[in-house]
């Protein structure tokens, strides 16, 4: 089967940058996803695109949710199409950097420092 | 530069991680619980979607010990016997635990919980929670007991690099916080190892990015030895086609638990016959079998159009199928998969490490302070693990290495921390390779997996592990011992460069200890040993020597009743 191909348009930043859109063509094979085709961009085309995953196929760590076409979605599940499809991180979160927001509930992050945190 | 201190850290926030905190809190010891993605959900243990072995006898009579025989025949005289021993025995209690805990285990109309029969196991043992839902019902459930500890403060994002020796002994750790950026330090009395497998080595693999055998890493770079690190099972009926997303590359099984199925060659013949197993649409081929039965077929030309085998329900009425996995029918149906009308292609896929950290019945490992629960300890499944019983290891040793690392710290007056001892584990953080002429390292990454996969699997040569062990090496020579990357806030490349470091010291040893075992035993096939041979019913015992991978041969440890005693 030939490839097909995708054009991603990522939006790259950390916080206080200004973001930017970087275009990526992606081959793949009908059936592949969103999460499949920003992982070959990390592997062809820019290891520093930076993305949250752990379970990559089954749909159960709910890490990968991001904005495709504007709306939320796993980047897992979403399929890639032969189009151009824009891709963002999620609007409601804190920015970390590029697609990774913080998303941990707020006493799973990083405790604020407490009396005795010295070294 | 931050700093923390607990009496008890928890490595990594798994079945095994999660019950270690609560059950090292409930003693009254202060908690630390790190995890590198986010509380219980990085691992293994969230995607196990079918079923748990324990001897709670609901479904027909049983014993931990009908269990414990069955687990001791499936190692292929390998088991650690104690280690075997807890998982059979306190598993029958942990699964009961949990169950107190509302995790919800499949009831029959009666009330009692429902039991599989899997295969190796002589009777119906196995416990689920429905619909494919038990990793997720157990992280839950163990989150929620979790959150009611308020001595366990836990911690997402924080990847730990690297373990903290003084006088001998594990006094904490060095992490960084990819949220932040942030180098942290943190002394601890007692450190419980429990990051999980190694199935990220390979290509094909089932379980998360997470899994890249951290753990190993550190226990070794930090002293402690490690343990059958040759046997890594490959579940055999993993889907290969067509692409299915948004479902686990293993859920097949739980398929043919409750609806047999038929795995067919090309030509449509039953594939298990010709290697000595008649299935006739039951399920009771061993996973090394259908294993070896697939790659066999495959080899021999007669695999399906992807490489793999067929797995057939075309004969199962959609009524039956329905009744069976309700919403997951739809859920393959968005896939385009309608299982009354065509097979799918399955293939072995990289699921489980039998081998580890070498622990003893109390989850300490050989260095004072540093303790293992879960996956990531080596020995109680031998050369070859038996479906169901990961998750009721994840919890008994979680539960078993709480408990021993609360006593430990409780015996501890004070933590033998200082900031030289932690320095170089610092310093690398800190440090950075040149920008130019960096490799991709998210590319090699892939070569690693590729290696591992096409020379490192469940079939061995002599020549491929030679060939394996050379292009380990060299991945090594390209990756510096610089990191990459700057190290601010989720810095991918970083990320990266500090998991390939782990990730190439433990294939490294993976393909060590396959080139050296000279024959062939459950889950480690040699193509050009294929016996099993009795002189090497022994145990390979992995440390690191100056820098170098150093093996030893040990006889297998015969259960001692002093070593489970409470
Ligand atoms: C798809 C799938 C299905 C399975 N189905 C079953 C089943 O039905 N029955 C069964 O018995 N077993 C099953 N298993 C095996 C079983 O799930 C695992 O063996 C078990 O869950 C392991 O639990 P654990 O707590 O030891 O590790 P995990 O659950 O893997 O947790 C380890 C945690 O450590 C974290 N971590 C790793 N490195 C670091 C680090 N450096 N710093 C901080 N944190 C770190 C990881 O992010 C992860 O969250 C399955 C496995 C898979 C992959
Ligand atoms: S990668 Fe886990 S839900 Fe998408």
């Amino acid at each position: 089967m030939t490839a097909q191909i995708a054009t991603l348009l990522v939006e790259r930043g950390a916080p206080g940058t200004p973001s930017r859109v970087d275009a990526f063509a992606v081959p793949f094979a009908p059936g592949q996803s969103l999460l499949d085709g920003l992982r070959w961009v990390r592997a062809h085309a820019d290891p520093t695109l930076a993305l949250r995953y752990s379970c990559l196929n089954a749909n159960a760590c709910k890490e990968c949710m991001m904005l495709v076409d504007g709306v939320v979605a796993y980047a897992c599940t979403a399929r890639l199409e032969a189009r151009e499809v824009r891709v963002g991180p999620l609007p409601n979160k804190a920015l970390i950097r590029d697609l990774v927001t913080e998303i941990a509930p707020p006493d799973e992050r990083f405790p604020s420092a407490r009396p005795g945190d010295r070294a | 530069m931050r700093h923390l201190a607990a009496d008890v850290l928890v490595i990594g926030a798994g079945a095994a991680g999660m019950y270690a905190a609560i059950a090292a809190a409930g003693q009254g010891a202060q908690v630390l619980l790190a995890e590198r993605s986010l509380i219980g959900r990085g691992g293994a243990t969230v995607m196990a979607q079918m079923t748990v072995a324990a001897a709670v006898g609901e479904a027909a009579p049983d014993h931990w010990q009908h269990h414990l025989a069955d687990t001791l025949a499936a190692g292929r005289f390998l088991c650690d016997e104690a280690l075997a021993r807890l998982l059979c025995e306190e598993g029958v209690e942990v699964i009961k635990q949990i169950d107190a805990w509302k995790v919800g285990w499949a009831r029959t109309p009666d009330g009692r919980m429902a039991q599989v029969h899997a295969p190796g196991h002589d009777r119906p043992r196995c416990v689920y929670v429905d619909f494919l839902a038990t990793g997720t019902a157990v992280s839950r459930t163990l989150r929620t007991q979790l959150n009611r500890q308020g001595a366990v403060r836990r911690v997402g994002d924080l990847v730990v690099t690297d373990l903290v020796r003084r006088g001998g002994a594990v006094v904490g750790a060095v992490a960084w916080h990819l949220a932040s950026g942030d180098v942290v330090t943190i002394a601890a009395k007692s450190t419980v190892i429990a990051t999980g497998g190694l199935t990220r080595l390979y290509r094909r693999n089932s379980a998360s990015a997470n899994m890249g055998g951290d753990g190993y890493a550190l226990a070794l770079r930090a002293g402690a030895p490690l343990i059958d690190m040759e046997f890594v099972q490959f579940f055999p009926i993993g889907h290969l086609a067509p692409r299915l997303v948004g479902m686990d590359p293993i859920m097949w099984d739980p398929f043919r638990y409750k609806l047999g199925g038929r795995l067919l060659n090309r030509d449509g013949e039953e594939l298990t016959q010709r290697y000595g197993v008649a299935e006739d649409g039951r399920y009771v081929a061993t996973r090394d079998v259908a294993t070896y039965a697939i790659a066999k077929e495959v080899e021999a030309g007669r695999g399906s159009p992807a490489g793999g085998a067929y797995l057939s329900f075309e004969h199962v009425p959609e009524a039956r199928l329905r009744e069976a996995f309700g919403p997951v029918i739809d859920r393959l149906a968005a896939n385009g998969i309608d299982l009354t009308r065509m097979p799918v292609e399955v293939a072995p896929i990289a699921h489980y490490h039998m081998g580890g950290i070498r622990a003893d019945a109390a989850m300490a490992t050989a260095i004072p302070g540093l303790f293992a629960a879960g996956e990531a300890v080596g020995g109680a499944n031998g050369a070859n693990r038996l479906s169901g019983n990961a998750i009721t290891e994840a919890l008994a040793f979680g539960r078993r290495a709480g408990l021993s690392a609360a006593a430990h710290a409780a015996r501890s007056r004070e933590v033998d921390w200082s900031r030289e001892a932690a320095a170089d584990a610092v310093a690398l953080l800190r440090d950075s390779a040149p920008a130019r002429d960096r490799p991709n390292v998210a590319a090699m990454l892939a070569m690693l997996q590729d290696v591992m996969q096409d020379e490192v699997g469940p079939f061995r040569t002599q020549a491929k592990l030679a060939s394996a062990l050379a292009r380990i090496a060299a991945l090594r020579r390209d990756l510096g011992d610089r990191p990459f990357g700057s190290g601010g806030a989720y810095d991918a490349e970083r990320l990266d460069w500090l998991d390939l470091r782990c990730m190439l010291a433990v294939a490294e040893v993976v393909a060590r200890t396959a080139l050296a075992r000279t024959e062939s035993r459950g889950a480690h096939q040699r193509e050009d040993f294929p016996a099993m041979r009795p002189d090497w019913a022994v145990n390979q015992v992995v440390t690191l020597r100056d820098g170098a991978v150093a093996l030893a041969r040990e006889s297998v440890r015969a259960a001692s009743l002093q070593a489970v005693a409470v």
